[in-house]
């Protein structure tokens, strides 16, 4: 058995007594597209914040590639592979669509380096691929400020791919976007598993099923189930957690 | 014993003028997340409107009640500092919501303004000015709201407000040539004296405890008791409290915010002018004498951690007792047979400048280890 | 468009010949005071770039920038009394004879030194700044926190420059314009001339040095910080590193300015480290346009001339249409003018001229009509 991507063990957070996640364990394995869901207040943003290091957790451990994290910097862990998208669409607004990803794909991302000489090649053509993806080629000069929200997203997901980083973290990539735009997405991140791994969080259930991958359901700051997507559905246990708040699954 | 009461004395008179001074801004940068940099002119003009009230109660009329007139500039001031600050509120402050950084810098400018304003215009015009503003505040409460409404209440509030101007040039005048002294402008600093009653000192324990910083001490100690009543059992410190902690809802649960946002600056401003009578009561009253302190007052309110009053209170008081541990040399009376080396550094620290220069340092030093203050704010929502 | 480019190209062309034909022809046609005033803003626009990096492309707004620019003052100051001290009595600067100093304090040996001072000038502010800065964003104190420490620190340095006669001389502070350099002395006309065209030099390369750090991905980093630091750093960069280093940067800058501001008004004191005059230098950022380097320059030298013609004119009004600025700027116009001209109509002709950055618009068309992404 190969050693799991990423391992979470035991970990729990609490704030002030609150425990937004309790013991929680779960595995990642390479080149796997995950998919986690649940209620609000589940957990699944402050299980973000544990494996990128803004959250420390209280108990527990988080194994990358066989290395802790606790204990590194955000800009540590990022440059370890492990990429974020956050849940509103975060890109540098003031900057170019170009400039955005010029600063996702530099390597190193060093202050020396950055000052003296430019892209290079391969670098360069790696971001003219990124605009080929997400179709931002013609924006390319355009301030990121001025896209549109999907355009933003995908910006943002052109942005973590060029990090180069062997997890892709993604949360809630689809908010605001279009029917359209949302099984493009899906589609997207399909392709992009198997070179990375992708674990996307979602409200979204179409969405979900559309990504045709194992998920993992969060409740009350620990693993619910896992499983594939029409055992979950069937699961008493999801429904009982989703239907005692029927209107959360709409949020 | 004595030396340490002694030293514990003149630790808590420093840091309950930090404390007072520093209470007003603890409340609007602590519930608004607005910087005030005019809060120091504010306490400024506090110290001001003891000085003209001081005067006016020189006035034959009110003289044989000369002993009280601290208790009524306390009032007075709190008014002045009030009614400032809410205008200051309503034309800059408000626009400004949300972007600390841009409040600072246009309170700074306000700042400016205020200073050179006592510089240059007469203080009885100043407090005429204050005087309609007051009275154009509060007028639209006392008219009966059927005249506000519709077209007709717009023709009201103009002419409340033509009222107002009139009052206030009416009280301008009078005061100007009732009070001679107040009807020029004058750059130079003028002096509060004392009433009777409040010079010399109080003898206890082998140890002379100055009547002034005494009355300063109570003067806090009310206005952090009665902030403290305010805004934890009031309806409207608990309205404050929702809109702090979340504004859009407290709005769709009927408070109004706006009204909220003018009560808490105008509360911090009050607390300012109070500050300005305690400061008044310490030394002479010039354009500038707010601007010593906003520094410290800063300082306070980071120390104790933002928004939180009993941290304003203890980071006031250790500041105090500090300054005073370090500024008057006192370890060397404590300990006289230190080594040395010890003791000539302590000695170096031994004046009013250095000691400051020591304790920002260890301010600064303290905040490496808890960067958000004595009493941090937590959760998640900190960072959001 | 070829045309047109060429046309920028030559216009960029003539107007550095004439702004190098002002600076050269300045000195010969305005009167020596004149000429001392814009001598002393050209040396402020320095310490207004720095301001202008951590601030208007960082978002650090630094209340403290004071101290740099009067360490760099201190160091070119204690060079020019040690140097003209030889014939003295003791062959100390004569001001500690006030206070019965009869052997040099150890840090001032150093600056017997040009090469060290040329140094010392720019690097002792920047490594101040560094380490301050460090000692700050290490625990991601940033917004006006930041400004609420940079400002403490600023009262710290005061109360301890202010206080110590016996080392560098309190609060008279250190004269410059009676001492000799080259053999000359500081405050003649010639040597005043001299400093005119080296601040003018140092200007222009002070503007171009700082163009180098924003124009690429350094600057773009920066920026990031500004707008979003979270993302910055779980795209990979250490904010901490780069904030320290900007911070740095502006010390240097504030350093060589506070030098050349004190050869050219003859004396370095505490002053330098007011509270009141580490905000000015933000105001005139602010209103020459925060994130144009061209803005603060033309700000600092601008909001200054102003200053000393109405202060000539009416002393009392100057604090007055001072705050006013400060809440104009904020209120009505934050881009500041630059900033308002690049966005506003008469965008075109300036970045022609090349001054302003074009910024791109977004058309209100969809141009590439049907969305889809090509897997």
């Amino acid at each position: 058995m190969t050693l799991p991507l990423l391992e979470l063990r035991h970990v729990s957070v609490s704030f002030d007594g609150f425990y937004a996640l309790t013991d929680l364990n779960l595995n990642l394995e390479l080149g796997e597209l995950r998919a986690v869901i649940g209620p609000n207040g589940a957990g699944k943003t402050t299980f973000l914040d544990v494996i990128t290091g803004k959250v420390k957790p209280t108990r527990g451990d988080v194994i990358f590639k066989g290395n802790s994290l606790l204990g590194l910097r955000e800009h540590r862990i990022a440059r370890l592979g492990i990429g974020r998208k956050f849940q509103s669409p975060r890109v540098f607004e003031n900057l170019n669509v170009y400039e955005n990803l010029a600063l996702a794909v530099s390597q190193p991302k060093k202050p020396w380096q950055l000052l003296i000489g430019g892209l290079n090649g391969f670098q360069r053509d790696r971001i003219d691929h990124l605009l080929n993806i997400v179709n931002l080629h013609s924006r390319s000069g355009f301030l990121a400020g001025s896209l549109s929200h999907g355009q933003k997203q995908w910006l943002e997901i052109a942005m973590l791919v060029g990090q180069d980083p062997d997890l892709l973290l993604v949360d809630e990539p689809v908010a605001g976007l279009t029917d359209e735009e949302t099984e493009l997405t899906a589609d997207l991140l399909k392709s992009l598993a198997g070179d990375h791994t992708v674990l996307v969080i979602d409200h979204d259930m179409e969405f979900i099923r559309r990504l045709d991958s194992p998920v993992t359901v969060l409740h009350q700051g620990n693993v619910l189930c896992e499983g594939a997507m029409e055992s979950i559905q069937k699961d008493p246990r999801v429904i009982e957690v989703y239907l005692g708040r029927p209107e959360e699954e709409s949020l | 014993m004595e030396l340490i009461l002694e030293c514990l004395f003149n630790g808590v008179a420093i840091g309950s003028v930090l404390l007072v001074a520093a209470l007003g801004l603890a409340i609007v940068f602590g519930l608004m997340g607005v910087i005030n940099l005019a809060h120091g002119e504010l306490m400024m003009l506090g110290a001001y409107s003891t000085y003209v009230t001081q005067l006016i109660f020189k006035l034959p009329a009110l003289k044989p009640f000369y002993n009280a007139y601290v208790i009524v500039a306390l009032v007075v001031a709190f008014i002045v500092s009030a009614v400032v600050g809410i205008l200051l509120e309503r034309s800059v402050i408000r626009r400004l919501y949300g972007s600390p950084l841009e409040t600072l810098l246009a309170t700074w400018g306000v700042s400016l303004i205020l200073q050179q304003f006592v510089r240059s215009v007469p203080l009885a015009y100043g407090a005429g000015l204050v005087l309609s503003l007051l009275v154009g505040f509060i007028s639209p409460f006392l008219l009966p709201q059927k005249l506000l409404e519709g077209s007709r209440g717009r023709l009201v509030r103009a002419a409340s407000w033509a009222f107002s101007a009139l009052v206030g040039v009416l009280g301008a005048g009078g005061l100007g040539s009732l009070v001679s002294r107040l009807g020029r402008a004058s750059a130079r600093n003028v002096d509060v004296t004392a009433p009777s009653w409040m010079r010399g000192g109080i003898d206890l324990w082998g140890v002379t405890f100055p009547i002034p910083r005494l009355v300063i001490i109570v003067i806090t100690f009310i206005a952090v008791l009665g902030i403290t009543w305010f805004l934890n059992r009031s309806v409207w410190g608990m309205r404050i409290r929702a809109v702090t902690q979340n504004r859009s809802m407290s709005d769709c649960l009927g408070i109004s915010t706006e009204r909220v946002d003018v009560l808490t600056f105008g509360i911090g401003s009050g607390l300012a002018g109070v500050a300005g009578v305690a400061v008044s009561l310490l030394g002479s009253v010039g354009p500038n004498v707010g601007a010593s302190y906003i520094v410290g007052c800063f300082m306070v309110v980071v120390l104790g951690g933002v928004g939180n009053l009993l941290g304003t209170v203890l980071a006031s008081f250790s500041i105090g007792i500090m300054t005073d541990l370090i500024g008057a040399g006192r370890l060397l009376s404590i300990w006289p047979d230190m080594p040395t080396p010890l003791a000539s550094a302590v000695d170096f620290f031994a004046t009013t400048s250095m000691a400051r220069v020591l304790v920002f340092a260890l301010i600064v030093v303290f905040l490496q280890f808890r960067p958000a203050g004595l009493f941090p704010q937590k959760g998640r929502m900190v960072e959001a | 468009m070829k045309g047109t480019k060429q046309f920028r190209r030559w216009l960029t062309l003539l107007l550095w010949i004439v702004i190098l034909a002002a600076i050269i022809a300045a000195p010969f046609v305005l009167p020596v005071f004149r000429l001392n005033l814009l001598g002393r803003y050209l040396s402020l626009a320095i310490v207004a770039l720095g301001v202008d990096l951590i601030w208007g492309y960082t978002g650090l707004l630094s209340l403290g920038q004071g101290i740099f620019f009067a360490l760099g003052g201190y160091c070119a100051a204690m060079y020019l009394q040690l140097n003209s001290a030889s014939e003295l009595p003791n062959g100390i600067p004569e001001f500690f004879g006030l206070y019965g100093v009869k052997n040099l304090p150890f840090f001032w040996e150093p600056f017997n030194s040009p090469l060290f001072t040329t140094i010392a000038i720019w690097l002792l502010p920047g490594v101040v700044a560094a380490m301050l800065g460090f000692l700050v964003f290490r625990n991601r104190i940033k917004g006006v926190y930041f400004s609420i420490l940079t400002q403490a620190a600023l009262l710290v340095f005061f109360n301890f420059f202010n206080g110590q006669q016996k080392l560098i001389n309190g609060t008279n502070g250190l004269k410059t314009d009676v001492t000799q350099l080259f053999g000359q002395m500081v405050g003649s006309p010639s040597m005043q001339r001299c400093f005119f065209w080296l601040t003018a030099l140092l200007v222009i390369l002070a503007w171009l040095f700082s163009r180098w750090i924003v124009r690429d991905r350094f600057g773009h980093v920066l920026v990031g910080i500004r707008d979003d630091e979270p993302r910055l750093r779980f795209t990979g960069y250490n904010p901490t590193l780069f904030k320290t280093i900007i911070f740095a940067i502006a010390g240097g800058l504030a350093g060589i300015s506070g030098a050349l501001y004190t050869v050219q008004s003859g004396i370095v004191s505490p002053q330098f480290m007011t509270v009141p005059f580490s905000i000015e230098m933000v105001i005139w950022v602010a209103v020459g346009g925060r994130g144009t380097l061209l803005g603060a320059i033309i700000g600092a030298v601008f909001i200054n001339y102003a200053k000393s013609l109405v202060s000539e004119a009416l002393p009392a009004s100057w604090m007055f249409i001072q705050g006013g600025l400060f809440i104009l700027v904020v209120t009505a116009l934050p881009e500041g003018v630059l900033g308002w001209l690049q966005s506003e109509g008469p965008r075109n002709l300036l970045s022609r001229l090349g001054i302003a950055r074009p910024i791109s618009t977004y058309p209100s068309l969809e141009i590439d009509g049907k969305k889809e992404i090509n897997l």
